[in-house]
């Protein structure tokens, strides 16, 4: 189990006091200070870990979100922002001695400019509305993360979210072009607008996956495209693994970013069949779904050199989608892997590593054998194109060293793919789950470096500490900050 | 310019840095050196030993190459196996005068891109991952080798347009991918700049995957398909039915000299002497905006990223143009792409920023580089 910091005893003792002072800014129902209210904000996605927070915050305007991070500021009260808790990370995990700042009630859609192709969202729209308030007119938002039906667009700049079509249409970062946030200090800044490459530094950059350390995103341009004419997928089966990773490598050498390309391993193939009947192959070792867009001609055109190529990669079956029903059919096995897991399995540990996409007969055989070393199933959704890696551990947290055997199979499986030049986390972000891990991949001298921009953001450490970084170190330490007559601001800063 | 540095390694880079006593002028070929504010320095620091191409496997689409690496080089490694860097950096050598297009690192360090910008994004949307030295003398690995990575802060996007003062970069990755197999363009004549920037939004409304589009007053509207080639066909004639009128057509190797010329502001090369500026603005705004500026000020202008990016070139006088150019807008930016010396001395080369955000880039500044030891002062006074 990871260990979060020492709550402040100080500012628990003032827990009422800090709720009236919160009460004052954001008057009616916008603050939460009943144990058993705050029960619903005590865990996001990553349930293992629970924690009720100090205070919940819900303001409604930009004015409040300023004035409260002040408040917090000038009393030395951590802070942990929140959109619609989906992190799988703990991203949005609270903190007994902190602030919980929910920005559920920034849910409107501000402007949308099809003439400039974007649209103007406060920070609490999910993923999903933001595509549905420009259907009808034929646009969408492409980042699509499994989660988008709950999933805020604040949160998605948190985490710099992904999704099955950021192959061909980038991540989060690539579609947003600009923001409003507010810093701890209450200062309000805006970075980019409706124009493109924001002036100066690229904070924008910085922000989008900055998991909530940095500011508090209050507005969100994002830019929009038109849809697709037409979307065509292709269901290969191959024998091993091996042949489906090559056919992979030999679709994009071909010179074709397909709109989507995921890839399931035997066991997850076998859940997801069990579960949603889609008429997946079960005899095979990989299943890859290709997805080619845009116009008939061309689609129609790719989806032959695809299937060529699969043929050529001795793919054991082969269905080209004949219509949008199939199309959709093909997409909803993998679409409900994670909740067919969970049907075959009390709970289930979703990691997120990213490695060299030909690296991955390797890293299914590694992983293989750490199951057996675990003595815990694994099943795979990958999102191949792009080589990130979803491996499900299969556990039961009823028995009671099977959390902590997932966690220590899942750090494996990071160590794993950071051997063979991959990352901790494609698009989850680290939250509290991958924060002790990131020695692996970062020297103690690039973490400094990292920690010195959160001072430069948040000199007081008080935006969602005890995330991201295994250890906190007070910016004075790091060498830049101004120490303020001779006082350390927290002079008492666990190091954990 | 007094002393100039050659580190051939990170570790004697990084023991450079950490010794040196003045402030250093960070620099890979000097291509771009004419860019941004003199930088008050008594010594280079030359980059120029960190080249070659280290890593490139076309099928996993990652280069990885010493941030000195001249684009030539690069770009002739790409096109051996179709692909390309999919931001479009320019050469924007005969706009300053330089001897060859610049490297690697310099595209990174400068956020370059070009035309198709608004389909694929900018150099900050490719790089990947990067090694180099920050201010502080500390060996910095960033990012990675795969698009898809969320740990940590993104330090190469923070890179991106950071000119050489956060840190000196000696090793970069980018994101590449398959050149299109074949282009074209379409000219549409006799639009005025209102008429235009609206033909080209209403073309990136449609469904034709339009990968370029650019406004030059006096030449055309120029709308650029790429892709295979029953499908560039088809998108052509959808195109052209949308807009109508008379619609000329340039072939593929006419389309990429054209588009070669867009990017590289090939056509504000011909007078030296007249500062250059780069707006990037909201796209249906850009023509009333240029209209209040052409009303103060005796300029020649085009537009690319279908209206969002007018490039202006405007006569050397005192401040040349600046309070007139950035009064004429409120949201956007303006930087003072090409200058005497003398004036960009004078003149903010970067679109001053707003006080808490100022002191915020300072903060970041000094977060890497406390000293103020790499280029300083040549994106903000002080920074």
């Amino acid at each position: 189990m990871l260990t979060m910091p020492v709550p402040d005893s100080a500012v628990l003792a003032r827990r009422a006091e800090i709720a009236a002072d919160l009460g004052r800014i954001v008057r009616g129902e916008g603050v939460i200070a009943t144990a058993t209210e705050m029960r619903a904000y005590e865990t996001d996605g990553l349930t293992a870990y629970r924690q009720v927070p100090l205070a919940v915050v819900l303001p409604e305007t930009v004015e409040q979100v300023s004035r409260v991070l002040r408040y917090a500021y000038d009393n030395g009260i951590k802070v942990v922002p929140r959109g619609a808790g989906t992190s799988l990370s703990g991203g949005a995990l609270p903190l007994a001695d902190g602030i919980l700042l929910g920005m559920g009630k920034f849910n409107r859609v501000l402007d949308i400019d099809y003439d400039n192709r974007c649209v103007v969202v406060q920070p609490g729209v999910t993923n999903l509305a933001i595509s549905q308030a420009v259907e009808a007119s034929g646009f969408y938002y492409a980042p699509d993360p499994s989660s988008q039906i709950a999933c805020t667009i604040g949160g998605n700049v948190a985490e710099n979210s992904g999704g099955v079509h950021c192959l061909k249409y980038g991540l989060t970062a690539n579609n947003v072009t600009g923001i409003e946030m507010v810093l701890v200090t209450g200062e309000v800044i805006r970075l980019g607008g409706k124009h493109l490459d924001s002036e100066g530094y690229d904070l924008l950059g910085l922000m989008t996956g900055s998991e909530g350390l940095l500011g508090v995103v209050t507005e969100v341009t994002v830019r929009i495209l038109r849809k697709p004419e037409t979307a065509r997928a292709v269901l290969v089966g191959f024998p091993t693994s091996e042949d489906a990773g090559q056919c992979v490598a030999d679709i994009i050498s071909a010179g074709i970013i397909p709109g989507g390309m995921e890839m399931m391993d035997r066991p997850a193939i076998h859940a997801v069949e069990e579960f949603v009947h889609a008429g997946y192959p079960l005899d095979v070792e990989a299943l890859l779904i290709v997805e080619l867009d845009g116009p008939k001609v061309e689609v129609d055109r790719l989806i032959e050199r695809v299937s060529r190529i699969a043929r050529e990669n001795r793919s054991a079956t082969l269905r080209v989608s004949n219509s949008e029903d199939e199309r959709l059919l093909f997409w909803t096995g993998r679409k409900a892997a994670f909740p067919a897991v969970g049907r075959i399995s009390p709970d289930y540990l979703c990691m997120d590593g990213t490695i060299p996409r030909k690296r991955l007969p390797e890293v299914l055989k590694g992983m293989a054998q750490l199951s057996r070393t675990h003595g815990l199933a694994v099943a795979n959704v990958f999102h191949a194109g792009d080589g990130n890696l979803h491996p499900l551990i299969l556990y039961d947290a009823n028995n009671a060293d099977e959390l902590d055997r997932a966690e220590k199979f899942g750090a494996d499986i990071l160590r794993l793919c950071v051997k063979v030049g991959g990352v901790l986390t494609g698009e989850h972000g680290v939250g509290i789950e991958k924060r002790d891990l990131m020695p692996e991949m970062f020297s103690a001298i690039e973490l400094d470096q990292q920690m010195r921009i959160k001072c430069a953001f948040d000199e007081r450490g008080l935006l969602n500490p005890g995330k991201v970084f295994p250890v906190l170190r007070r910016c004075a330490e790091l060498g830049r900050m101004h120490v303020r007559g001779g006082q350390l601001p927290f002079p008492d800063i666990p190091r954990f | 310019m007094g002393e100039v540095l050659q580190p051939a390694t990170n570790v004697e880079l990084a023991t450079l840095i950490r010794e040196a006593a003045v402030p250093l002028e960070v620099m890979g070929a000097g291509s771009k050196r004419g860019l941004g504010r003199p930088v008050a320095a008594s010594a280079v620091l030359d980059l120029s030993r960190f080249t070659g191409i280290g890593l490139y496997e076309p099928e996993e689409l990652v280069l990885a190459a010493g941030a000195a690496t001249p684009m030539a080089e690069i770009e002739v490694a790409l096109a051996a196996h179709n692909q390309q860097l999919a931001f479009e950096p320019p050469d924007l050598s005969r706009l300053f005068g330089s001897r060859h297009a610049g490297t690697l690192g310099g595209v990174l360090a400068g956020n370059l891109s070009g035309p198709r910008r608004i389909k694929a994004g900018a150099a900050r949307d490719h790089i990947l991952g990067l090694t180099g030295v920050s201010g502080r003398g500390d060996v910095i690995r960033a990012g990675a080798r795969v698009v898809k990575n969320v740990t940590g802060y993104d330090i190469p996007k923070l890179m991106a347009g950071s000119y050489g003062t956060l840190m000196a970069f000696t090793s970069v990755t980018f994101k590449v991918l398959p050149r299109p197999e074949t282009e074209e363009t379409l000219v549409l004549g006799g639009l005025d700049d209102g008429a235009a920037v609206e033909a080209m939004s209403l073309a990136l409304q449609s469904p034709c995957d339009v990968s370029a589009a650019a406004h030059v007053p006096g030449e055309g509207t120029f709308l650029r398909l790429e892709g295979i080639a029953p499908s560039v066909a088809y998108r052509r004639e959808k195109l052209k039915a949308l807009l109508g009128g008379d619609i000329g057509l340039l072939d593929a190797e006419q389309s990429a000299r054209r588009w070669k010329a867009i990017g590289d502001v090939a056509m504000f090369a011909d007078r030296p002497e007249r500062p250059v500026w780069r707006l990037s603005l909201t796209p249906s705004e850009a023509p009333v905006i240029v209209a209040k500026i052409h009303a103060e000020a005796d300029i020649r202008h085009f537009y690319d990223w279908g209206g969002g990016l007018v490039w202006l070139d405007v006569p050397p006088t005192e401040d040349a143009s600046a309070s007139v150019i950035r009064n004429a807008f409120a949201s956007g930016h303006a930087t003072l792409f090409r200058a005497s010396a003398e004036i960009r001395s004078r003149v903010a080369v970067f679109q001053p920023q707003a006080p808490a955000l100022a002191a915020l880039s300072a903060r970041v500044k000094a977060s890497f580089d406390p000293k103020g030891l790499l280029n300083p002062g040549r994106m903000y006074e002080g920074v």
